[in-house]
């Protein structure tokens, strides 16, 4: 369990499983975002089938992100206090406030703003007590004319512009939360919050594009194929430039190998071999890096490519995973001592263990159906395809 | 509906309601932000307070040498007249506040004693330190060394943990 | 009403206002309140340690006296001071071999041999109460902060138990205490220090190894301590303004 020499108030780690979820959490929602807006800002025509599909994902996500926050504060209840006395030396205070902005300021609004057409039809037509939810997301305004409308685009462009670095500043900022932390040679370094964003970008377009292919799927549509290609792309892309970072940090690492090289250096080769190597690099980098290459150097058949999408995809969010995890529990493995290294006792049942860490990750989709059902991103198609038959 | 704001009208509703959240908010913190908040730097004025607050264990030496000023003439001259008595006694505020309700126990000189000078290698080396077992063939450390000064022989008759004060 | 007997209710009243006074006054004094001390401003002291590595025995007073006068939990693994033991073997300083039995609390039992070429001390540490501490840098709330007499404290009433002040510690001084789920770490014994006491880990120790000192008293032995020794704090390369100033320390030391 100890092996070597810890402090004694280090042998239990502090931040758990729920601290490793809630960056994977929030890079997924600024991955999915960077990837909508690539749409509205950059004009990449051919993302458009997804563009809904991902801002709604974005804050399914977003919704969730506190909550394994909650469940691992020792007094939940005081919680609010970040936002009534906030700390602004302390990083963790000042994300309160970049959380709540991203989340009232840019999606909830974006979101608002491309449906309220919808919300305003859907209020006088839907049938039963929903009608009463479309009724108040209308906020009284049923003007949808088209001056309204070109209004409506205007201020989501603007919002979106403002959006990129408000996602931005959203992932990296969880990024800075650990690297600013100087007690910690694991976490310490300038490169945290730009790996951070980029793994972020990384996951969350692997995401988008797997929902893409599973609820077209579902709906027994064709998958767009122009569409998935180009964001295949982007996540070739990303990727590179994520697997850059990374290395150049191991690389610097293990050149300058300063005083708390060699400690780190045998908790990689050890305790943390198979997170590490096994499933982040090898598994869940390279692996998609080769099979998103070949897509893009061998013209291969839309099966082919679509098989190769998904299991890039799934890979690649293990793989982010998992560097969450070298992260977050990695950092904490190793005593600040350099001279010793003790074990995460993950439970099961337990406020922090296991179950509830599934459950908060089960969630984000169970909330992304409710979205979905409540706020349509296909209900022009379908109004029109029924309108065909 | 607001046709004289040129279809803008609902972007302004929107605007209104998160003027309103943010009022709400500073409402809020008006009511929840503790008394004294802020005083002398970024907490609450009262932990400090909070923080001295907390009963006394060790009641410290000059609390002891009003009853007992028989021990420091005792164990003056000798290497331990700088020890403070709680050192070896424990702690005994509640026996200083109440000497006859809260009894002081007297601790066993072979488990005592042995804490500090057991021979050990991470010692100072001009430390004075045995190993024990031999050096004591299994007798307490008092039936040669008077406590509080060991350089002399113990008293010819040790109080048998009875009252050792004078008040 | 009389004048006379207005007064006599008005001193009556008042002596038994005062008894009832110096009742809950009394009390308060075996409580340990601050109205014991009002005398204490704390402007007028800035508190640190002397710790002198060269004196210690490694008896473990100091952890046991804190255990009792701060009711620290015994488990889990919970120390707001703990004493390490360093083995250096010949002229390899960066491999010492360090052990910290139960934090010291039973003391050390012996596990090296005399002669075997390795240097072996003990090193008390404790909270360094930083000038420029990381540990209230990170703290979203204001939950820990440094006293204005140099003291970090934590506010059990406003911790939110996330513990990032715990991982910003580069020296492990900080514990989750699991009764009140909230953040713990030696306070100096802040309510001895200001009614002037010691520490209850100075009170204890049987060499004067650990010294509480006052900064700001021209009267303290602290300031001749620091002229006279070749002193250290942990970790200088974190520049975290330590206030315990170690004498004899190995470069061994973690």
């Amino acid at each position: 369990m100890i092996e070597g020499y810890v402090y004694p108030n280090e042998v239990e780690l502090q931040w758990s499983i729920l601290i490793v979820l809630y960056p994977y959490i929030t890079g997924l929602v600024a991955g999915a975002f960077i990837l909508a807006s690539l749409e509205r800002v950059f004009r990449v025509e051919s993302v458009k089938p997804t563009y809904r599909l991902a801002l709604l994902t974005a804050l399914a996500f977003l919704l969730v992100a506190p909550l394994p926050l909650q469940l691992h504060l020792g007094h939940p209840e005081r919680s609010l206090e970040m936002y009534l006395t906030p700390h602004t030396a302390s990083a963790m205070a000042m994300f309160g406030f970049v959380y709540l902005w991203y989340l009232m300021a840019v999606l909830v609004l974006e979101i608002w703003l491309d449906y309220r057409k919808d919300i305003v039809r859907l209020a006088q037509t839907a049938a039963g007590p929903i009608r009463h939810v479309y009724r108040l997301m209308t906020l009284g305004s049923y003007d949808v004319s088209a001056a309204a409308l070109r209004v409506d685009d205007r201020a989501g462009y603007v919002i979106t512009l403002v959006g990129i670095p408000s996602a931005f500043l959203l992932h990296g900022y969880v990024g800075f939360i650990f690297g600013s932390v100087k007690a910690n040679p694991w976490w310490s370094t300038p490169l945290m919050p730009i790996v951070f964003l980029f793994s972020a970008i990384v996951s969350g377009i692997a995401t988008v594009m797997l929902l893409y292919m599973a609820v077209t799927r579902l709906r027994g549509r064709p998958i767009d194929m122009r569409c998935v290609d180009t964001i295949a792309r982007y996540l070739f892309y990303a990727f590179i430039i994520d697997f850059s970072l990374e290395m150049l940090d191991l690389i610097h690492r293990i050149y300058e190998a300063d005083e708390s090289f060699h400690t780190l250096d045998f908790m990689v080769r050890t305790r943390l071999y198979f997170p590490h190597i096994v499933v982040q690099i090898v598994t869940g980098t390279l692996v998609p890096l080769v099979l998103l290459a070949l897509t893009q150097l061998v013209k291969l058949a839309e099966g082919a490519r679509r098989g190769t999408y998904a299991t890039a995809g799934v890979l690649t969010l293990i793989g982010i995973f998992a560097m969450r995890w070298n992260v977050v529990i990695g950092g904490q493995l190793f005593s600040k001592s350099f001279l010793g290294y003790t074990t995460y006792k993950m439970q099961f049942a337990t406020r922090e263990g296991l179950l509830p860490a599934i459950a908060l990750m089960i969630l984000p989709f169970v909330i992304l159906w409710v979205l979905v059902k409540l706020l349509p991103p296909w209900v022009d198609e379908t109004a029109a395809e029924r309108q065909a038959t | 509906m607001s046709h004289g704001l040129g279809h803008k009208g609902h972007l302004l509703r929107v605007a209104g309601l998160y003027a309103a959240g943010a009022a709400a908010f500073f409402v809020l913190k008006a009511f929840f932000v503790p008394a004294g908040f802020g005083a002398y730097g970024h907490y609450r004025a009262g932990a400090i307070d909070d923080s001295r607050t907390r009963p006394i264990a060790f009641a410290g030496r000059a609390a002891c040498v009003e009853c007992h000023s028989d021990v420091p003439q005792a164990a003056k001259g000798g290497p331990h007249q700088a020890i403070r008595c709680e050192a070896c006694h424990g702690p005994l505020a509640g026996h200083a506040a109440d000497p006859t309700e809260k009894n002081a126990v007297r601790p066993d000189p072979k488990v005592l004693c042995a804490r500090c000078h057991a021979a050990n290698v991470a010692r100072p080396a001009r430390f004075p330190q045995v190993d024990v077992a031999e050096h004591s063939g299994g007798e307490s450390c008092t039936t040669c060394h008077a406590a509080h000064n060991p350089k002399e022989p113990p008293a010819a008759a040790p109080p048998q943990g009875q009252r050792g004060g004078t008040k | 009403m009389n004048p006379d007997r207005r007064d006599f209710l008005a001193r009556s009243g008042k002596l038994l206002f005062l008894t009832g006074a110096a009742q809950i006054a009394f009390e308060s004094v075996l409580r340990g309140e601050p109205e014991a001390a009002p005398n204490y401003r704390t402007t007028d002291h800035w508190w640190g340690m002397t710790i002198d590595v060269e004196k210690c025995i490694g008896c473990g007073n100091c952890v046991r006296a804190c255990k009792e006068e701060n009711d620290v939990p015994r488990e889990p693994s919970c120390f707001r001071t703990w004493v390490e033991r360093y083995h250096v073997p010949e002229g390899d300083i960066e491999r010492p071999q360090v052990d910290s039995p139960n934090g010291g609390y039973d003391g050390f039992p012996e596990r090296y041999r005399a002669g075997d070429g390795a240097k072996s001390f003990f090193v008390p540490k404790l909270c360094n109460h930083c000038a420029h501490s990381p540990c209230v840098q990170v703290c979203p709330v204001g939950a820990t902060f440094e006293s204005p007499d140099g003291v970090v404290l934590v506010d059990k009433k406003y911790c939110l138990g996330c513990r990032y002040c715990v991982q910003a510690c580069p020296y492990g001084c900080r514990f989750i205490d699991p009764r009140t789920e909230t953040v713990d770490k030696c306070s100096l014994c802040y309510h001895r220090i200001t009614k002037g006491l010691t520490t209850a880990c100075c009170e204890a120790c049987p060499t004067d190894a650990r010294v509480l000192g006052d900064l700001k008293n021209p009267k303290d032995p602290i300031h001749e301590f620091l002229r006279t020794h070749k002193v250290q704090v942990l970790k200088p390369q974190m520049a975290t303004g330590s206030k315990a100033y170690y004498n004899g320390l190995d470069g061994s030391v973690r």
